[in-house]
């Protein structure tokens, strides 16, 4: 029987009341007394010098109140990558200044080179309009094709980086030469090249900011668009404006969704902060969508060169991979990480393969910034193993099924030491896989295609097994390999005098479900209902710390904060009943929300004691400080490592090249499941992004630098009539060993199974259909592309 | 965007008069209009609205044809067509998502003329008659190139008169993003002939392919234009597919909309 | 400026505007009812749509002045006389088919809009119906499931139910 409360149920989600009536508050929302509003001033070259920018006309303009250039923001910090990646040679990467406007040079369309503000939004967009005609910027060639970037010295994007390239990255470089041996000697070796297209996140609510500034103290307030109000908070105090931490809160009221786009610190944040102490007054700005498309940071392009070395009887032997990762005009705060430590790391699968070396070059052009996007780095790497492994399939003649079954890591196997640097703790990757061909009925397959045939279609039958790595740790780990920041997380559990409970959590919801998966777990731990208990998040000024969400971390990392801070509740607890029921503290007991004496019936309940500790007439005071308040910081000893097993049906209309989903089976291994429906909700959701990079997603600039995909009437994403129901399934779970709770991520993991199951099932539509000399279409596997290929 | 002065005249006559400024421009759905004044692309400085005026609204049968009023919803000509003239109903019900066809209208989209819409291949392929304040301009005169009509300045569409074909269907191939078509055709097969009009794949805009008329003239099957090519010549290329696709849709969309008519 | 009239959620309101001012602005800025939310600029996102005269339309795309007079209503106004949630309020609830939140309002304002016009729809006309709404979170999965369960229909043969 599914449980209807505490770990395990399906708890309806208590935050969808304000979602649904209207009543969610968003940034944007916010309307503040006194309010002025900002409008960004951006460069609409992808190169170009500024030469001058006369401000006074736009100053006299109706309601102006104040106008910003890069000048104004010299003398402050830039905002710095968060990991700082080494080259194969050894030498630091190039981590050129981000300002938080454009000074001497603009570098990508959409880089903002001047803000004006003003009374009301139309002032101040006519106002920006204005200054724009009043600046004049040289125009310069754009870089923009990676490998051209890397081989003409004489175009730069940054004047002191001459190759454009910001690092030139092994892993493991020890490892080089046996996998290079190794290649050489496999009696078969497939090469593949294929570009992991380049995504916009756009998430449903465009980013926006409000600075506000209180002249009376001096404290500054920043309501930000954030998965992660404390790094924001951190970054903006310690590295750009050098406002001190205790003067700066920041807050991050509903978000609208992130996808990796909303956990990065951008120049507007610090802006309005900055207009808000000059102004004296409350500055908002609220991106336009075409903003939004212009210097939200963007996900994926990379370009790669995979080769697998293999038997003639699909033993992989080894894989070698050379990689061009795209990170824009400047790097966005974890940009040298996502193609580095979270793609590197993930490119030996979830299989036993002997020998792997990975080569990612980072590339300066002038395009918006690129940087972790919903897998960020895992669905590249799963993308080209998953795609080159099919190849093989092909090439030798054998069953992918087979192929994936023969190579996949065994449960005797774990803990496993892969040859890219981790440490897999559990897994059962073939209980997965037979389930997903259970579920998707493999077996029904021909009788299936046969069908779409009389309709005049091909269909066809895409495999992906796959694994992540998640909730980042432990912080000795990443500051090794140069992350600057820590990535534990924390949470208070307040306990009320009353018994219910506030727990303040680092982790950020936006759109995950935390205020109703996390009193979940309070109340099966204390044995009180989940109604009782109230999740804070989001305000630096009411929660301990914490590093926010993304990289599928918040139940593995905060959720075991929280958890290691109810056992330190439970513990006071015993101490204060011990002393109520006149009896040992080893003698009590804490089960369904009672201390009990073991061995008796006198027992406590957990409201007798909360109500005790703050009202402590009857209370050890000698010992115990009243009051039941717990926080815990939480570093994770490792990863996690989500699994799964997907497969994709196809039908491909050859006379258009349009391909149908059919079907989408997925199955996946989470670890334990708190609650199970939210779970699910994850996967359609990442699963619907996947199937959105796979079929349409694409952005695209032009040679100069113009972003041919600048709204939605050009970026395509899935729509309702895109996409069929899905089959997913989290049952074959092995808890993560390593965690209180022993959960895994399951935020990220459909966007990084699903591509190359579906471009794996195009594929073998077009061979199954006697279209053979398709070897490889790259993503977005459009109609025409599809058309093309089977015509060309 | 801009401001402007905003109108809306209850007849056409005063819609005439109001359109006569200096500055003026018609507003009907404004699907497409107010996006464009968004970017600020568009900055009339009277905006007159034609959406209160009732001759300007409703579907009905009359001399030549069913006559279709030019502020009429899409959403009102997917109901109101589908026993008059169900090709033209479908077609209207398949423009943009429900939320645009509640707000939309016919005249609004031929004034534009946008070289992927979806009505300008009906009218074109109906052999319709473009109603005005002043005159009445024929489909094959009426449509002169992307975003460029016979329209005078402040000339305003008040009908359109479609002829209702024998037999007649409407295929769109989505460009995956705006919902406009990446290529239509509306293949209409009159008393005295085929008429085939594409939408979506020319850098002219909505056209005729003449020899598929010829071809399905003599022999109404879609067997008939198997030996005809679709020259790319002159197609749009863009993101979403290349000339030569978008005449291979050509050719594959007139043989499905042949095989659908009825 | 001029002041405009209309009827939203059953009350008389009315505030001043521009030209310029976009029915979402007026409902937003002049009323305060920021349930209605803005995606994009292209008509494309459909966070914004209310019902206009019983219609679900692109509020960011109507001019306040070009509906003086008509009846509004928004998501603010989709709850019983109670404040409990409406079917399809409800119905999202039950089926999980929201997470971030911020496309719910237009999705269900579109898919009320869907129900009122066809009781019982197919999932292929939901889906098609609803083309016109932008979830970036759900996969569309449990927004179609919500919409079937909220006409009556028996939702749990739908996958992975």
């Amino acid at each position: 029987m599914p449980k209807d409360t505490g770990i395990g149920a399906s708890s309806k989600r208590r935050e969808d009341i304000r979602f649904l009536t209207g009543k969610g508050l968003y940034t944007d929302d916010l309307a503040l007394h006194a309010q002025a509003h900002a409008v960004m001033v951006r460069s609409n070259v992808a190169h170009g010098k500024i030469v001058s920018i006369d401000t006074a006309a736009t100053e006299a303009m109706p309601g102006v109140l104040a106008v910003f250039t890069g000048e104004d923001f010299v003398a402050v910090g830039g905002n710095p990558a968060g990991w700082l990646i080494k080259s194969r040679d050894g030498t630091p990467m190039r981590e050129p200044k981000r300002p938080v406007l454009a000074h001497g040079k603009v570098r990508h369309v959409g880089d903002a080179y001047a803000a004006v503000v003003a009374e009301t939004y139309q002032q101040a967009r006519d106002a920006a309009q204005q200054l724009a005609d009043d600046t004049v910027i040289e125009e310069l060639p754009a870089v923009v094709d990676m490998k051209a970037a890397v081989a003409n010295a004489d175009n730069r994007v940054h004047d002191e980086i001459p190759d454009n390239v910001c690092f030139d990255w092994g892993w493991i470089e020890d490892n080089r030469a046996a996998v290079d041996a190794a290649m050489k000697a496999a009696p078969h070796v497939v090469t593949l090249e294929l570009t992991n297209n380049r995504l916009v996140p756009n998430a449903m609510e465009p980013r926006a900011s409000i600075g506000e500034y209180n002249t009376g103290t001096g404290d500054y307030k920043l309501t930000t668009t954030s998965q992660n109000p404390h790094l924001t908070r951190l970054l903006v105090a310690a590295f750009v404006m050098g406002i001190p931490e205790n003067k700066l809160t920041v807050v991050a009221p509903d978000v609208g969704g992130g996808f990796g786009s909303k956990i990065y610190h951008y120049g507007e944040e610090a802006l309005v902060l900055a207009a808000a102490k000059k102004l004296g007054r409350p500055v908002r700005w609220t991106a336009e969508r075409t903003e939004s498309f212009l210097s939200d940071a963007h996900g994926r392009d990379h370009v790669t060169k995979i080769e697998l070395g293999c038997t003639k009887d699909g033993e992989i032997l080894a894989i070698r991979t050379e990689t061009h990762a795209n990170v824009g005009a400047y790097l966005s705060n974890f940009s040298t990480a996502t193609p580095t430590f979270l793609h590197g790391t993930l490119m030996s699968g979830p299989y036993k393969v002997p020998h792997v070396y990975v080569n990612v070059k980072a590339v300066f052009t002038n395009t918006a910034p690129v940087d972790a996007y919903r897998g960020a780095g895992r669905p590249e790497a799963t993308y080209s193993l998953e795609r080159v492994i099919d190849m093989m399939c092909r090439e030798l003649n054998l069953d992918p099924f087979e192929v994936r079954r023969k190579n996949l890591l065994t449960p005797d196997q774990f803990p496993y030491q892969s040859p890219v640097g981790l440490m897999y703790d559990t897994g059962n990757y073939q209980a997965t896989l037979d389930k997903a061909c259970d579920l998707g009925d493999v077996a029904g397959f021909e009788a299936r295609r046969a069908e779409s045939a009389k309709k005049g279609k091909l269909r066809g039958m895409g495999l992906s097994t796959w694994i992540e790595a998640c909730g980042i740790a432990p912080s000795h780990l990443v500051g090794i390999l140069g992350s600057r920041v820590g990535l534990y997380d924390a949470a208070t559990v307040r306990v009320n005098a009353t018994g219910n409970i506030s727990v303040m959590v680092g982790a950020h919801s936006h759109g995950q479900g935390h205020e109703t998966v996390f009193p979940q777990i309070v109340a099966d731990k204390l044995g009180i209902p989940e109604s009782s208990v109230e999740i804070v998040h989001g305000d630096t000024s009411k929660i301990p710390f914490g590093m926010g969400s993304y990289g599928s971390r918040s139940l593995a990392v905060c959720g075991s904060a929280m958890d290691r801070a109810m056992d330190k509740i439970i513990a006071k607890g015993k101490k204060i009943a011990a002393h109520m029921l006149e009896a040992a503290e080893g003698d009590i007991t804490f089960a369904d929300g009672k201390f009990s004496v073991a061995g008796t019936d006198k027992a406590k309940t957990f409201g007798e004691i909360a109500f005790s500790a703050y009202v402590p007439h009857n209370y050890p005071l000698e010992t115990l400080e009243p009051g039941l308040e717990e926080t815990a910081f939480y570093d994770p000893a490792n990863f996690t490592y989500p699994a799964g097993a997907y497969i994709c049906e196809v039908e491909v209309d050859p006379d258009t090249g349009k391909v149908d989903i059919c079907s989408f089976t997925a199955a996946d291994d989470f670890g334990n499941v708190m609650n199970p429906m939210i779970v699910e909700g994850q996967v359609h959701g990442g699963v619907g992004q996947g199937i959105g990079q796979a079929l349409l997603e694409n952005t695209s600039y032009d040679e100069t630098g113009q972003l041919l995909t600048g709204s939605f009437m050009d970026y395509a994403m899935p729509r309702a009539d895109d996409v069929p129901f899905y089959t997913v399934d989290h049952s074959c779970s092995t808890p993560c060993t390593h965690n209180p709770l022993g959960v895994k991520g399951c935020g990220e993991a459909g966007a990084i199974g699903s591509p190359p199951a579906v471009v794996n099932a195009v594929i073998d539509a077009l061979h199954r259909g006697g279209i053979t000399h398709v070897k490889h279409i790259d993503m977005p596997v459009s109609p025409g592309r599809v058309w093309q290929a089977i015509n060309g | 965007m801009h401001n402007f002065e905003f109108v809306k005249p209850s007849t056409i006559a005063d819609a005439v008069k109001a359109m006569a400024q200096d500055g003026a421009q018609a507003l009907s759905g404004g699907q497409t209009l107010l996006p464009t004044m968004k970017q600020r692309l568009a900055q009339p400085e009277t905006l007159v609205s034609l959406t209160g005026i009732p001759e300007m609204q409703g579907v009905c049968m009359g001399e030549g044809g069913l006559h279709v009023g030019a502020a009429t919803l899409h959403v009102t000509v997917a109901q109101d067509a589908k026993a008059l003239y169900p090709a033209l109903s479908t077609l209207a019900g398949g423009i943009g998502d429900p939320a645009v066809r509640n707000r939309g209208t016919i005249g609004g989209s031929l004034a534009n003329n946008d070289p992927a819409a979806c009505y300008p291949a009906a009218v074109l392929a109906s052999g319709a008659t473009v109603v005005t304040n002043k005159r009445k301009i024929a489909a094959d005169d009426y449509f002169q190139g992307m975003f460029t009509t016979a329209l005078d300045d402040g000339e305003i569409i008040t009908s359109v008169i479609f002829p209702v074909p024998q037999k007649a269907a409407y295929v769109k191939f989505n460009q995956p993003a705006s919902r406009f078509a990446l290529t239509a055709v509306f293949v209409a097969k009159h008393a005295g002939g085929v008429r085939v009009a594409v939408t979506g794949a020319s850098n002219d805009g909505v056209f005729r392919w003449t020899e598929a008329e010829t071809a399905l003239s003599a022999d109404f099957s879609p067997s008939a234009i198997s030996g005809l090519t679709v020259d790319p010549t002159g197609m749009i290329a863009d993101l979403h597919g290349t000339a030569a696709y978008r005449a291979n849709l050509v050719k594959v969309l007139t043989g499905r909309a042949v095989a659908a008519a009825h | 400026m001029t002041k405009v009239t209309m009827t939203v959620n059953g009350k008389s309101v009315s505030a001043e505007t521009e030209g310029r001012t976009l029915l979402s602005s007026y409902l937003r800025e002049g009323l305060g009812l920021t349930g209605t939310h803005i995606g994009c600029d292209t008509s494309q996102c459909g966070a914004c749509v209310v019902h206009l005269n019983g219609r679900a339309v692109k509020s960011c795309t109507v001019f306040a002045q070009d509906v003086a007079g008509a009846e509004v209503r928004t998501i603010e106004g989709m709850a019983n006389a109670d404040g409990s949630l409406g079917v399809v309020q409800q119905a999202f609830q039950d089926h999980h088919g929201l997470q971030c939140g911020f496309c719910t309002p237009g999705m269900v304002m579109a898919s009320a809009a869907l129900l009122a016009e066809n009781p019982k729809p197919t999932e292929a006309e939901v889906r098609h119906g609803l083309e016109g709404n932008i979830c970036r979170c759900t996969g569309y999965h449990n927004i179609v499931k919500a919409v079937l369960a909220a006409s009556g229909q028996d939702v749990a043969a739908v996958a992975a139910e």
